[in-house]
Formats: structure tokens, C-alpha cells, sequence
């Protein structure tokens, strides 16, 4: 794998939303989720994207059953944008392209 | 307007339409169904919906959706049909929304007959469904008022936020009366409060459910606000001939025709006797029942049932005056005899100042 | 990251819009949803709110909540909300959808609501195929209230209704209401999907874009029943509860599209427009002004009237109709009038009667229980009502001989074959004109005009209105001519 090729997908779990059902983790195809350790403000574990591997696929957003726990977003393909595209920065997210 | 011969039912469809209403559903039952065929006819000529629902269950939840949607609705049945719609009255009262319902009752309980009763009045009245409610009720006694307090019931259910009884017996509802309408139909509005699949109304909430007890009771209490506003400002009532009158007697629907008739000969026996007809059930007139205590000598209650509303004159009078009841159940009608019986009987009883000339024909005519 | 041009990314999947921001309507969790762990709503809600979105038809949904788990749906969908009683939504549904036809009505039903205890509404609704979207969540057990049988529940299945198990012997077989509303003609789209695995959530998606795509483009009732999981009444981890949808439910009710009509319907042509509102009196066939007075009774005439009838005879005989013409009439002439059908304990039993007065001052009881006239069309009548006739009133009898055991003193009588004198004239079935025409020339009190006019509106057919003119000068004609006779 050519380290420096960014994944297609990024995760962003809301720790404070999530009941830590697992359904994600379950759902993840490239096993990039899982329960963290860590007790969230309702007393759940909440699922943690483990930095890697995301392909952006969205089946862990529509498997997961809070309205907002997860947002998956998705590598802008430079090449065949216009140079004007006005595609949303990512706000919080941590890139993890270049681990 | 010119005045047309029409029956009691007739009469309230039409009313209704002119008052904007646009929505009837509503389950055949004799001897309600005149009023479920004439909106059939007429609702979809006036750009309203009639639809047959499947049970009176659905029928009063069709109900339930169309006022959600702020459009002004109504539907229509008899005792057994309006026993099976008191779910759905509770749930409409507790969500604030305004309905007309046409009880036009027939006997019972079970499935009873269908000849005409006034024993709907509790399940009607008193809030057949659950939870601390009320339904305000309109007591109609000829056609005119079928077509009448309809516009009126149409008004008070948008103004309160609140379903309203239209409580007829089989007789003012099947017979035929010259009618006089409005010649001004009213246009449906819509109230900023509805859901109505609009950008405006996206942020309204239709519901009945409070889960937090507090909530529930603030819920409660704003009800109960509202239900004593009705009472202060809504209650009314016919009284004829009440005005000195020593002995009166009270009766609402046919009944109160029945007793205009025997007042009429009463007094022309030169017995000093009124009649109190109340016209809104729930708000009772109460406070007229209380004014004419002071001159009444006795109350006498005449009801086509085992004495339903006699409870609320009862508790309006708290005691200041007797109060005698008659009545007659399986859809047999207090006769005029019955009652001018007991007008004579109680004459003697309370009025005995009157004796002897005055009252020796009474004597002789016997009861 | 060293080296690298930083990657830029867009959002793909987030919260949809249909949601509110934040859930002010709960007191607490503004961001989260009240269902358990795992459970299948949340993801149901997801797919709803996405196909809402993408649809682009927020400002036009208007949601049913139902009694269950997802009473408070309305916490969560930022659209028009309405809450509906157990089991009620397709018909609340109903009164909203045919009242505004452009509004989106998604009802959102439970196993309980919809399955039991809202089966009538559910069936009639399909039936009716009411351009709504029905999204129905099985789950095999009623949850909120803690686990009890449900029509839906497995056979075998254990609740706190069924200890042991369900079985098909004592709780009947687990209900297939997809395949029940299949057999249906109406609706458009019915099928079931789950949310067992990634393959069952995909489809699950888009089976609900599809149900609520179809109502958007006015084809018709949609239902997309939803097998679901609840890992807290189950007693299952989420992802366990997950599976048992797939490997356990799926085998007593499987997946798959059972109507499917999207390529053949066609929505509606246009709508039923409303009537100007000036427009309605008129077509209510209320009458404007009062022209149509034919012929009022100057009041100096009239005297104190008072006339009280009784009409009666069999189902058929114009019993009702004889009654009609007298009022009408009586009303034409500026009378009061009220007009009563026999009602009571009788009224299905073949005979007929009503009670007709005519006043010159308000009526009091529309009961007529001592008539001036009695119009007994047979004996039976004569025998119910005859011995009320008041001293110095009539009694007209259809009938040659008059039986004996009636006659009264006081009373007149005119006891006449009026069918013979109908048919004489043309149709035996105007008997009850010829005795209404011995009424009018007794009560003299109506002006032609106004019995004319009454005819007119009672009876459409004009073959019969001239039918009825000639029975009625007849009628006259027998009185005078009985009068005559006993006066000579």
C-alpha cells in the first residue's frame, strides 16, 4: 500500500451520541471501528473510528441507529474537480490519510 | 332567505357546509344516516370530502386527521356508534381539536331499539371517554335549531379548541320543519395552529401525550381554564313562560316541545307553570336554574330516559328547591297527559294558596 | 502527513436534514434518540428522513406517531407532527391526506399498532388505496410495554404473555400482514425488508425512498414493513438481536416485494375544485329571497289556525308523502307547519304513519296525538289511532264499509274506497291525493296556489303531478258531495 495515498473515507463518531450498540463495528467492511474504552457522558463505550482504513462506504452511518452519531465523509477526487468547487472542509476531523 | 320544509338532519348538513365545514366522515346507523347520506350528496358538490369510513372508530380518527389538518369536519351517529367514538373524542379533546359530532340517540343500552331515548346524555354530557374533559354539548328542540346551533357548534369548537356535541333525539332529527338559513357561507380558514403539509405549519405538533406528571397536570389545568371560560360566557337556555311561575318544568330536545305544549294548557287552567329548556347541556345553565329559584316553588325534570340530566339540576339547585322527575325509556315519549298529571299533582303539592276555586277544575280533570 | 498534499474531504453521510438539530421537545439526550441500544427505530427514523430529504419534501411531510416505542417519532422528524391513537394512523392518515392531497402523510406503525389492534384501520386504508406511505416496524413483541405477545410474535416465541412460548394451537399463527394487504387491489407498493445485515439495511433504504417516492408522485398506498430488532426485550447484545433478524424472524417471514404496481398506475387527473364560496347557498339549493311564496294566506283570514293531522297506513300507500304536500303546502301559505314520521318502537315494522300540524301561531309539540283529521288508509290504522280523534274532528277512512266497532260519537266519518275513486282517475296509487283533496276542502284554510306549489316540490315527475291534481280536485269533489248529501 502506498503510504502516502490518503484513505477514501473519514469518520467522525460523536462520542457523547453514541449508546455503544456495536452495530458499526459490525457493520464496518474494513474493520475500521470499534468500541472504545473510554465511558461517554451516558455511561455507554462509545464506538471509536480507529484512524484508518475508512472507504467512506456510509454503511456504518445507516447502520447505526442515532440520527447523527456518525458522519462519514469522503476524499475529494482533485483530479476531476473544477478548481472552483466549493466542497466543505472538513471541521474537526482529524485526516488520518498519513498514518 | 326563503324557509324550506327540510328534515332536522337535512338541515345540519346544510348548516354545516354554510358554517365551512369540509370534511364529513362518518358510519351509517339509523336513525342518524339521513345526515352520513345528505353529506355524501352534498360534500363533494361544495369541494368538501365525505367519506364512509369503515367503523366509527375510524371515522372519529378520519376526524381527528382532518382537524389536525385545520379543516373545519363533523360526522354523525347514535348511542352505540358514539360509544365506540369516545376514544377518539378523549384523544381529540386532550390535542385541542375542534370536531362536531351529531349524536341523534336512540335507545338503549346494548343494542337497545331504535326508536328515539335521551339516554345518551351521560355518555355525552359527563365524557364518555377518559381523562378530565369536557365536550360541549348543544341541545336542539325543532329543525330551525338543527340548522342553528350546528353554525353555532362549528363556531364554539374553533373558538375553544374543543369537539361539540350536537345532541338530538330521532325525532328532531327525522321531522320535517320550515328552516330558514344563512344566506352567508362561511370560507374555511386555516388555523395557525394546524398541520397542514405546509412550510408555515412544518413546526406544529398535533398530541395529546404529556408523560411528565407535572406536564400532564399544567396540560390539565389549562383544560380546566378553558372549560370555565365556556361555562361563564356559553351556557344558555330557553326559558318560556318561567318568568313567577311556581312550578318548572325542565326538558331539552322533543321533550322541550312536549312541554311547551303542556305549559301552554296548563296556564290556561290558570296553573302558574313555566318551562326551563336547556339549550347547552355541557355548559349547564346553571346559573339560570339558580335565578329561578327564587320564584319557582318545585322543579319538575321530564327526560326520555331514567333521569340523566336530572343530576345537573339537581346539583344547580343544590337543594334550594325539590326537584321531580319523569321519565320514560325504550322510546316511549312522555305524553302530554303523563305530564299535565304530574303538573296537577304538583300544583296541589306546592301551590295550595291556590285553592279552592282556582284549582277546582284541576280537581275534576283528575291525573 | 509529511510530504503529502493535505487531503481534503466532504461530507458523505451525516445526520439528515429531516431531523431537528436538536430534540427540544425531550427534556434531556438533545442529541440522541430515547430508543435503547441497537434498536431498529433509530435506524428506520434514519432511512425516513434520508428518503425525505433526497425527495426534497420536508415542508410537505406531515408524520403520524403512533402508540409504541415510537410515540415520540414527532422528538425527532423537523416536520408537520401529528400523534395518533393506538393503532389509528391510517385512518387519521385518511383525514389528513384527502383534506390536503398536496401534504406527504407517513404513518409510522408498531407490530401492535398496526397488526392488532389497528388491523381494521390498516386493511380499509390499503383498500381504500389512500395515496399514503405506511412504515411498519415488526419487531415480533410489544416493547414498551415490556414484552408482551404480539400477532407478529414467533411461534415458539416466549413473552410475558406467553410463558412457555407462542403456540399456533392457543394464540393462532404469527400474523403476515404484508401478504394479507397483498391480496389487496388498491395498493402500489407492498414489501418487507430488514435490518439484519448490511445487504438487508441497503434494501431497507431503498424500499423506503420507493414507498414514500410513490405517494410524491400521487400512485398511491405504500407499506414497507420493517423486520426489526429490540435486543432489550429480546435479551440480546445489539449485534446478536442484529442477526436474529436475518437467521431466526426471517424464516417465518421473508423478505421480498409482494405488490408492486409503480409502472402500471397513474396518478390521479386533476382535483376536484372548490365552488366559489359565494356559489354554495345555491348549490345547497338553499333558496334566496322569498318570491317563491305561491300563495300566502292573508292573516285576517286565517284566524287562529290550528289544524292537527294524523296520517297512517302501510309502507307504500303515500302515507309519508300525503303528509309532505299538507305542510309544504302549509308552509307555502305562510303557516307554520312541522311534519314528524312516525318514529318509535315500530318504524321497521312495515306500518306507517306521521304526525302533520299547521299553525298560524308556533308550534309547540310536533306530536299530534288527538288529530282533527285522521287519514286511515286501512283498519289497522283506524285501530291505533281512531279513538284519538277529538270530539268534532273526521275521520276518513279508505274503505267502503265502516267497521262499527269504530265509530265514535262526535266524530265524522267518511269511509270511502278511495282506491276505486284512484283508479277511476287513472292509478290506484293516488288513493292517498284523492284523501288528501277530502282533507284540504275539510281544513279550507290553503289556497290552491300553495297546494299547486307543494306538488310541484314534492313530487319531481310531471305525470304524476298531473295525476295528483286530478285526484285531489276529486277528493274535493267527494266532500262536497258527502256534504251535500247529508245535508239533504
Amino acid at each position: 500500500m502506498d503510504k502516502l495515498k490518503p484513505d477514501r473515507g473519514l469518520l467522525k463518531i460523536d462520542e457523547n451520541e453514541c449508546k455503544g450498540c456495536g452495530l458499526c463495528v459490525e457493520a464496518c467492511p474494513p474493520r475500521a471501528i470499534r468500541i472504545g474504552d473510554r465511558l461517554n457522558h451516558c455511561g455507554y463505550r462509545a464506538a471509536i473510528y480507529t484512524g484508518a482504513g475508512c472507504t467512506g462506504c456510509g454503511i456504518c452511518f445507516m447502520a447505526c441507529p442515532e440520527p447523527g452519531a456518525i458522519t462519514v465523509f469522503r476524499l475529494v477526487d482533485r483530479r476531476t474537480l473544477p478548481v472552483s468547487d466549493s466542497h466543505v472542509p472538513v471541521e474537526g476531523a482529524v485526516p488520518c490519510a498519513s498514518n | 332567505m326563503r324557509k324550506q320544509l327540510m328534515k332536522g338532519n337535512e338541515a345540519i348538513v346544510k348548516s354545516a357546509i354554510l358554517s365551512g365545514c369540509r370534511a364529513f366522515y362518518g358510519y351509517p346507523i339509523t336513525p342518524a344516516s339521513e345526515i352520513t347520506e345528505a353529506a355524501a350528496s352534498c360534500m363533494p358538490k361544495t369541494g368538501g370530502v365525505f367519506l364512509q369510513a369503515e367503523s366509527e372508530v375510524a371515522a372519529i380518527n378520519m376526524l381527528y386527521g382532518a382537524s389536525s389538518a385545520g379543516v373545519r369536519c363533523m360526522t354523525a351517529s347514535s348511542g352505540p356508534g358514539i360509544s365506540l367514538m369516545q376514544e377518539g373524542i378523549s384523544y381529540m379533546a386532550g390535542a385541542e381539536l375542534p370536531c362536531v359530532i351529531a349524536d341523534i340517540t336512540r335507545g338503549g343500552p346494548g343494542l337497545g331499539n331504535i326508536a328515539a331515548e335521551q339516554s345518551d346524555y351521560h355518555q355525552v354530557v359527563k365524557g364518555g371517554g377518559h381523562g378530565n374533559y369536557h365536550t360541549i354539548v348543544l341541545a336542539p328542540h325543532s329543525v330551525q335549531e338543527m340548522a342553528d346551533l350546528t353554525a353555532l357548534a362549528f363556531e364554539l369548537a374553533d373558538k375553544y379548541r374543543n369537539p361539540v356535541v350536537l345532541l338530538a333525539d330521532g325525532f328532531i332529527g327525522q321531522m320535517m320543519e320550515p328552516v330558514e338559513f344563512s344566506d352567508h357561507a362561511v370560507a374555511p380558514r386555516l388555523p395557525a395552529w394546524a398541520v397542514a403539509g405546509t412550510p408555515e405549519s412544518r413546526g406544529n405538533l398535533i398530541s395529546s401525550i404529556y408523560l411528565g406528571c407535572d406536564e400532564l397536570e399544567a396540560h390539565v389545568r389549562k383544560l380546566e381554564a378553558k372549560y370555565r371560560r365556556v361555562e361563564h360566557d356559553e351556557a344558555r337556555a330557553e326559558d318560556w313562560n318561567a318568568d313567577g311561575a311556581e312550578i318548572l318544568l325542565v326538558g331539552y330536545g322533543i321533550v322541550g316541545r312536549i312541554l311547551k305544549a303542556v305549559t301552554a294548557e296548563a296556564r290556561a287552567f290558570g296553573l302558574n307553570v313555566g318551562l326551563l329548556r336547556p339549550i347547552t347541556l355541557y355548559p349547564f345553565p346553571a346559573a339560570r336554574f339558580r335565578k329561578f329559584a327564587t320564584q319557582a316553588r318545585v322543579f319538575a325534570v321530564v327526560e326520555m330516559s331514567n333521569g340523566q340530566m336530572v343530576d345537573d339540576v339537581r346539583l344547580a339547585l343544590n337543594g334550594a328547591r325539590p326537584v321531580e322527575f319523569l321519565g320514560r325509556a325504550g322510546g316511549n315519549v312522555p305524553t302530554h297527559n303523563e305530564v299535565l298529571a304530574l303538573v296537577k299533582k304538583l300544583a296541589r303539592q306546592y301551590c295550595p294558596a291556590h285553592e279552592p276555586e282556582e284549582m277546582a277544575h284541576v280537581w275534576r280533570s283528575g291525573s | 502527513m509529511s510530504g503529502a498534499v493535505d487531503p481534503d474531504y466532504t461530507v458523505a453521510h451525516s445526520r439528515p436534514k429531516a431531523f431537528y438539530e436538536s430534540f427540544e421537545r425531550k427534556e434531556e439526550l438533545q442529541h440522541q434518540t430515547h430508543y435503547c441500544p441497537g434498536c431498529g427505530h433509530g435506524i428506520v427514523h434514519k432511512m425516513l428522513a434520508r428518503a425525505i430529504d433526497e425527495l426534497g419534501v420536508q415542508d410537505r411531510t406531515i408524520l403520524i406517531s403512533p402508540v409504541g416505542c415510537s410515540v415520540f417519532a414527532y422528538y425527532y422528524f423537523d416536520v408537520g407532527n401529528v400523534q395518533a391513537a393506538h393503532g389509528r394512523a391510517p385512518a387519521v392518515g385518511t383525514g389528513i391526506k384527502r383534506s390536503r392531497p398536496g401534504s406527504i402523510v407517513i404513518g409510522y406503525q408498531g407490530d401492535g399498532d398496526l397488526s392488532a389492534i389497528g388491523s381494521a384501520e390498516i386493511l380499509h386504508a390499503a383498500n381504500r388505496g389512500e395515496n399514503i406511505t405506511v412504515i411498519f416496524v415488526n419487531n415480533a413483541i410489544y416493547s414498551m410495554t415490556g414484552g408482551q405477545m404480539a400477532p407478529t410474535t414467533l411461534l415458539g416465541q416466549k413473552s410475558t404473555t406467553t410463558p412457555d412460548g407462542r403456540t399456533a394451537e392457543h394464540e393462532g399463527h404469527p400474523l403476515h400482514m404484508s401478504e394479507l394487504l397483498a391480496t389487496l387491489g388498491a395498493p402500489v407498493y407492498i414489501g418487507r425488508v430488514g435490518l439484519g445485515d448490511n445487504r438487508q439495511i441497503a434494501q431497507a433504504t431503498r424500499a423506503i425512498k420507493r414507498a414514500v417516492e410513490n405517494q410524491v408522485r400521487g400512485l398511491g398506498f405504500s407499506l414497507v414493513e420493517v423486520l426489526s430488532p429490540c435486543p432489550t426485550i429480546w435479551k440480546m447484545q445489539p449485534v446478536d438481536a442484529q442477526h436474529w433478524v436475518r437467521d431466526v424472524m426471517e424464516k417465518t417471514f421473508p423478505l421480498g416485494v409482494f405488490v408492486d404496481r409503480t409502472n402500471e398506475m397513474q396518478p390521479p387527473a386533476g382535483t376536484n375544485t372548490a365552488p366559489a364560496i359565494g356559489e354554495i347557498p345555491r348549490i345547497l339549493g338553499i333558496c334566496a329571497g322569498d318570491a317563491g311564496l305561491a300563495g300566502e294566506i292573508p292573516t285576517s283570514q286565517t284566524g287562529e289556525l290550528d289544524l292537527r293531522v294524523r296520517v297512517s297506513g302501510f309502507g307504500g300507500q303515500g302515507v309519508l308523502l300525503l303528509g309532505e304536500v299538507l305542510a309544504e303546502a302549509g308552509m307555502d301559505a305562510g303557516l307554520e307547519a312541522s311534519w314528524l314520521p312516525s318514529y318509535g318502537p315500530e318504524i321497521r315494522s312495515g306500518t306507517s304513519n306521521c304526525h302533520v300540524r299547521l299553525a298560524s301561531s308556533p308550534i309547540d309539540s310536533p306530536l299530534v296525538m288527538n288529530p282533527d283529521v285522521l287519514v286511515a288508509m286501512n283498519e289497522p290504522s283506524l285501530k291505533k289511532f281512531g279513538a284519538g280523534v277529538r270530539s268534532g274532528g273526521w275521520i276518513l277512512y279508505n274503505g267502503a264499509m265502516f267497521p262499527p266497532e269504530y265509530v265514535r260519537e262526535g266524530v265524522h266519518i267518511l269511509a270511502r274506497d278511495f282506491t276505486r275513486e284512484a283508479d277511476a282517475i287513472g292509478d290506484p296509487r293516488a288513493a292517498n291525493m284523492v284523501m288528501l283533496g277530502v282533507l284540504l276542502e275539510i281544513a279550507a284554510a290553503l289556497p290552491q296556489a300553495s297546494i299547486d306549489a307543494a306538488l310541484r316540490q314534492c313530487v319531481k315527475q310531471p305525470k304524476w303531478i298531473d295525476l295528483d291534481e286530478r285526484a285531489l280536485a276529486r277528493g274535493r269533489a267527494l266532500l262536497r258531495e258527502f256534504m251535500e248529501r247529508g245535508a239533504a
